[in-house]
């Protein structure tokens, strides 16, 4: 399986993302830079994390303008597998692939600890290789991963099983303690944690492994090669 | 050539911690008078005159970037301005 990394200037997990998919998970990896214009030869589209154009206007709203989002969203319309981390979730929302809006943080500091969270949908391309329930242990780091959406929308993310994943605590003010949700059809995922970051217990975990192996097994099923 | 000035508000269904905290300074300061703090954005723009009515024009650009209509409202004054 053939991912693409999206680099924005200011993304700063990029070489996270390719190290877990290259060597952690042993798939094909590579770099593709914002105004690039064609993703046709991706099978999954990763965003990563990081201060995309310095997070100037509102985090995530000048990298939604980038040539490369246009293709992202024929991606995403193709049913192709499209993670957003942190940055990339805040970007996401921003290019209305997702619903909802990340705000700072209800004590308006920047937090980095690995924090636990609850795997509220085990039942989607992200989430096959966990149980439902399941708790796992995941690193956060932001200022921005306060999840805000109005009622209307809260209803329907809970109606449809779009809330993936919550945090155990709440420490940012996310509405009902939302880490991360799920477009309707289910091929965009945006997290604020970092499961890039916990793919080898060396250093610290390898909750996240679950993750990225849950899309490559999907892809893989749905991929199978008639020889 | 027009000068336009937009004000960008948090929607007031949305906290703003950064107006509480600032808030919380005031008090401090023995401003107790004030109830509520809100923080917002400025925006300048000065654009040339052009075929497309300029209303229109400020709105399209508040909604494809300039606001996030999902937290903000936004509201603009037009001036005409002489180019430099």
């Amino acid at each position: 399986m053939k991912f693409a990394v999206i680099v924005f200037p200011g993304s700063n997990c990029d070489l996270d993302m390719y190290h877990a998919v290259k060597d952690e998970l042993g798939e094909e990896a590579e770099y593709v830079w914002h105004d690039s214009t064609d993703l046709s030869k991706y099978d999954g589209i990763l965003l990563p994390g990081g201060f995309s154009y310095g997070d100037y206007l509102r985090c995530g709203a000048i990298a939604q303008t980038s040539a490369i989002m246009g293709e992202v969203k024929k991606a995403a319309e193709a049913g192709k597998p499209v993670l957003g981390i942190c940055n990339g979730f805040q970007i996401l929302t921003e290019a209305g692939l997702l619903p909802g809006v990340l705000l700072r943080n209800k004590n308006l500091k920047f937090m980095c600890h690995t924090v636990g969270l609850k795997v509220e949908n085990a039942h989607t391309m992200f989430t096959n290789q966990y149980t439902q329930g399941q708790e796992i242990r995941i690193p956060i780091a932001h200022g921005e991963g306060n999840y805000y959406c109005d009622d209307e929308t809260y209803e329907k993310l809970k109606a449809n099983n779009q809330i993936v994943f919550t945090y155990e605590d709440d420490f940012n003010g996310s509405r009902n303690n939302i880490a991360g949700i799920i477009n309707e059809q289910g091929n965009v995922l945006g997290m604020m944690p970092h499961p890039e970051r916990a793919v080898s217990d060396l250093i610290g975990g390898s909750d996240g492994l679950g993750l990225f192996r849950s899309i490559v097994k999907q892809w893989r099923e749905s991929h199978v090669t008639h020889a | 050539m027009k000068k336009v000035k937009i004000y960008v508000t948090l929607r007031e269904s949305v906290l703003d911690p950064q107006g509480s905290a600032v808030m919380g300074s005031l008090h401090k300061m023995g401003y107790g008078q004030v109830e509520d703090v809100r923080i917002g954005k400025y925006l300048e723009l000065m654009i040339a005159d052009g075929e497309k009515d300029i209303d229109a024009l400020v709105n399209e650009m508040c909604h494809r970037l300039l606001t996030n209509t999902v937290i903000e409202d936004y509201r603009f004054e037009i001036e005409e301005a002489v180019s430099q």
